[in-house]
This record gives C-alpha cells, structure tokens and sequence, in this order.
C-alpha cells in the first residue's frame, strides 16, 4: 500500500453544495497521487483543544494540480470549523487511509452499480472517474441532491429520493424511495456493488447482493480515534476471526473501509 | 554533555519517554511515524492469556481537550503477542514494557510467566485499573488490600520487574501506591483514565455504548501531576507519570512532581510525531537551563 503523508494542506476552494454539506479541495500533492477511490484521510482541528482527528472520504481527486477534494457533512464542532475555512487557509491532513475499492472486480465489458446513500455519496464520484467497466451509480438522497452533475459526467446517474416533491423537478432519472427501490424499478443489473452509505441501506445491498448472488463491497464509517490501526476504536464484527485481532472484529480504519459484504456482520 | 539517561528498576532507559499503554498499539502502526528506537520505551497495549474482543462500538468519543475510551482492553492475546509483536519490537534499541490484563489473579500470572519466557521483555506493567472492564481491571485496583495482594502475587511468578498501574478513580491514590510497593512492586505508573460519561444531546443516548468510559487528554494532566506529587511523597519507588502529556513542558511537569519517567498517550492521536517532540523538548529545556543530568530534575518542585 502507498506511503501515509502528513501535510499541512493549504485549501484551494470551498463551497457549500448542499444544506450542511460543504466540498473543499486541497493541495496535497502526494495523498492525490497515492490515493485509490474508498480510502479517506484524516483531518486535523486547527484548535488544540480537539484531540481527535476527523476521518473524511476522499471525493475525488486532480492527481495533475496535486489536489484532493472532501465533500463533507457538517456534524459537529470539528467539521463546522473546517467549513468555515477559505481558499489559503490550512488544515492538518494525514493520508490516504484504509484500503479503498477493489478496482480489478469490474474490467471492461462488467457493469458495477455505485451505490451511495447520504453522505457515503462522495466516495462514489472518484470510484465512477477511475473505475475501467461501466459505471451506473444509483445516488439515494433524502430531499437535496449533491454531486449528481459528478456522478452523470464520470459514469451513468440513477437518483432515489425519499422526499417526493423533488422526484418531478430533476433532470436525471429519479425514483421515489431508496436506491434498492430504484434498482428494482428500473429493472437495473450489475455484476459487482460497491457500496456506502447508513448501516440500515448497507444490511439492505448486502441481501439483495447475496438474493441475487452479486459480488458486494461495502464501506462502513466507525468512531475513529488514530485512524491508522493503533486504537481498536473503529472495529467492525467480522463473519470469521480476523488475523490481526485474533478475534471476531476488524479495524474499519486498516483492514476497511471497504470489506467483501460476506466477511462483515452489519 | 547532557543526560537523559533514568532508571526503572534496574532497567536502563535512554530518555524517560515512554508511550501510554493501550495508545500505540505495538508499535508497529507507528514504525511509519517514529523512530522507535529513540522512545525511552514502548508501552504495549494490555496483553491477556487469551484474545479478549473489548467492548460495542462506539468505543470513543471526544471531549474539549481530550477524550473518553471504552475500548475494553481488545487484544490477541499473548500467544499471538509473543509470536507477532515481540519479534517486531526486537528489532529498535528500546525498552519493551508489556502492560498485562486480566479478569482473575490466575489470568494475570498466567501471562506473567508465559512472559517471563521472553528475553526481550524488559519491564511488566500489571493494568489492574481499567476503567471498561467490569470483572477484574478495576475491582482489583480501588481496594488498596487486593492491590496488595495481587502486586505480592504477581511478585511470586515474574522474571521482570513489575510496575503497578494505579487508577485515579478513589479517594486517596497514595493508599494504593503504598500498597503496591507493600507488596513488592518494582515501580508505578499512573495515572490510569478517570471515569467519565458522555450523553449525545441530539440522539439522547450514550456517547460510547458502554455508557461510561476513560477520559484522558490534556483536560486531565493537572489531576495526574497532583497524584504523582502526592504519591512520589508517599513511596521511595519510581513513579512513571501520565496524563494529558502534549509536550516537553506537560512532562517536565511530572518529573519535577517526582516522576522518573513519563508516558504520552492521547496527544499520539492528534500528532503521531508527539513522542519525538516532547523527547526533543526535554533535552532542549536542560539546554537552556543548564540541567546536565535529567535524574537532578526528579521531584525537584520547589
């Protein structure tokens, strides 16, 4: 796996895309070039008094101009001060992290579906950029969409919303309900899942891959402390006793994100 | 020329600068940050007879100016530890000191003496003060009889020398301190995580699923520098002080309280670098202030 970096990252842009939902892009030259599609990196608090770093999925990235964007949801104090900051201001990052998507399950001629719900979105915009076979991510929002223009230039978009109201006034394909119902309506096929989104819609890919016998990747989000394998704070219940631990549970921050569906208990 | 150079029970440490069990792992997550063999020592997270899986997540949560932990002491066990963990650390010029859990004094000398095996295990630090773990950890270390008991136990089967690692969590700590070197401890460490609770407002739950947990950060270091000050008055053995160490000057702070070595535990999350800085630090405080031999700063409060 790449070398982790520790930058001080200056940021180049930041926009607010969505209610709470603010995109950032940063210098960072080498986590940019290492990275893969699923890792995330660590963010770092400018105030001392925040002690834990802030794991955010990698978006997407410019290997070119050396710059890695962050489309993040605002929780809390930690991400509400990084949505504060302004092109030429910096922050801490360390990166890239995990393991990331599996890229060599979907070659030329598969289909993989890209399903992402909330904010387990953004990690889907650079697995469509750099994915070799086709890409048809189905996006599940709740009443506001965000990196849709992304997602339909890198690959093909199909939308669910929960919220109604919007299905009629969007310009791509939208169906009413979560991404499973969008899936089943439009009668969609795959031959592999990458996934990331809330527990209740992973449980739910993770049945309708193995009812449907698709191969299935799922990336889990977990409370991080060091996010480089140290702590035991992230781990995730695994199927059979994982090497390292000796036990049944994985490090979400070493081992994961992104896990084969059958090997996690969710 | 400047010393750094302390003792721990006969063991020999380049520089009183340790890791704080349960923060660094093994050692090896942090090989890529830190050059291990400039640590004093590296402190291993708690090792028990056999693999423990810890608590529910979540197991962290953050606090101003540090955070809460109920990992519940997760570890692979000390076969896997001697076969994967040990070989690794042989590898840096450090001290070794494996911090060692468990839920009965039989599981506690059970790992002792597999350890006492181990050629390249230079110190034990017996955790008889974990906050996360109901049955034993902490029901050991509140009661300064049991702590007596145990350290005099664990005395019978160990090759090395045992530090007791004390919890903050009781009236007076320098009853437990007393009674730890009544039993025959070589050294103590403390201070172990304070209790605490956190409650996320907005889902109206626990923070951590094990409700409560250890807090520990900078927000506790006045705590522990008070217990070491206390304690170093109460005992002749060394003290190795902890607790919200973020730099040299939080350290230094601990070895003029009376410790003789110190741990940085929660600031290697925010900066894996911490160790090497506060090392830095230290050497270029007794630079400016003429301090020749690091062991002339111990318990020199005015």
């Amino acid at each position: 796996m790449a070398e982790k970096s520790m930058i001080r990252a200056e940021i180049l842009s930041q926009e607010r895309i969505a209610s709470q939902i603010y995109s950032m892009w940063l210098k960072a030259e080498p986590i940019a070039r290492a990275a893969v599609p699923g890792q995330f990196v660590s963010v770092y608090s400018n105030d001392s008094g925040r002690m834990l770093p802030r794991p955010i999925s990698i978006c997407e990235t410019n290997p070119e101009r050396g710059a890695l964007r962050l489309v993040y949801r605002v929780v809390g104090a930690g991400t509400a001060e990084f949505s504060g900051y302004q092109a030429g201001d910096r922050l801490d990052i360390l990166g890239p992290l995990g393991n990331g998507f599996p890229l060599d399950r979907c070659q030329n001629g598969r289909t993989a579906f890209l399903i992402g719900g909330g904010i387990g979105i953004p990690p889907m915009v650079e697995l469509s950029r750099r994915l070799k076979g086709r890409a048809l991510a189905v996006a599940g929002y709740r009443d506001e969409l965000f990196l849709a223009e992304e997602l339909a230039a890198y690959g093909e978009l199909r939308i669910a919303v929960e919220d109604a109201s919007l299905s009629a006034a969007e310009p791509y394909g939208v169906t009413h309900g979560n991404v499973l119902d969008c899936i089943r309506q439009n009668h969609l096929h795959a031959d592999v899942i990458y996934a990331c989104g809330p527990t209740p819609m992973l449980r739910a890919v993770k049945a309708y891959a193995q009812e449907n016998r698709i191969e299935c990747w799922l990336s889990l989000e977990q409370r991080m402390a060091c996010g480089f394998g140290a702590c035991l704070a992230c781990v995730c219940e695994s199927a059979a006793a994982d090497p390292h631990s000796q036990v049944k549970n994985k490090r979400v921050c070493k081992e994961g994100p992104v896990f084969a569906a059958e090997d996690v208990i969710l | 020329m400047i010393s750094t150079r302390v003792s721990i029970a006969g063991v020999e440490l380049k520089n009183p600068v340790m890791t704080a069990s349960g923060t660094f792992g093994s050692g090896m997550e942090y090989g890529e940050f830190v050059d291990l063999s400039r640590l004093g020592a590296v402190v291993t997270k708690g090792v028990a007879n056999v693999p423990w899986p810890g608590n529910p997540t979540p197991r962290v949560a953050e606090i101003r100016g540090g955070m809460m932990n109920a990992i519940g002491l997760q570890n692979p066990g000390v076969e896997t530890f001697c076969s994967r963990d040990l070989p690794f650390l042989e590898q840096f010029d450090t001290a070794v000191v494996v911090n060692v859990c468990g839920h009965t004094t039989e599981e506690y000398v059970e790992v002792v003496e597999r350890l006492s095996e181990e050629k390249r295990v230079d110190l034990l630090e017996i955790n008889i003060s974990c906050p996360n773990v109901r049955c034993g950890g902490i029901s050991f270390g509140q009661n300064p009889e049991s702590v007596e008991e145990i350290t005099r136990e664990i005395k019978k089967h160990a090759k090395q020398p045992v530090i007791m690692k004390l919890s903050p969590n009781v009236t007076d700590i320098t009853e437990l301190a007393r009674a730890a070197e009544a039993g025959g401890a070589d050294a103590i460490s403390m201070i172990n995580t304070l209790t605490g609770m956190k409650i996320d407002v907005n889902r109206r739950t626990f923070a951590l699923a094990n409700q409560t947990g250890g807090v520990s950060g900078p927000a506790i270091h006045p705590i522990a520098v008070r217990m070491v000050y206390q304690s170093a008055q109460a005992v002749q053995i060394p003290i190795i002080g902890m607790g919200g160490i973020t730099s040299a000057q939080d350290a230094l702070e601990f070895i003029l309280a009376g410790a003789t070595a110190v741990a940085v535990g929660t600031a290697n999350f925010r900066n894996p670098h911490t160790t090497i800085e506060v090392i830095d630090g230290v050497e270029d405080y007794m630079r400016c202030q003429n301090v020749e031999d690091i062991r002339t700063l111990i318990g020199a409060v005015k």
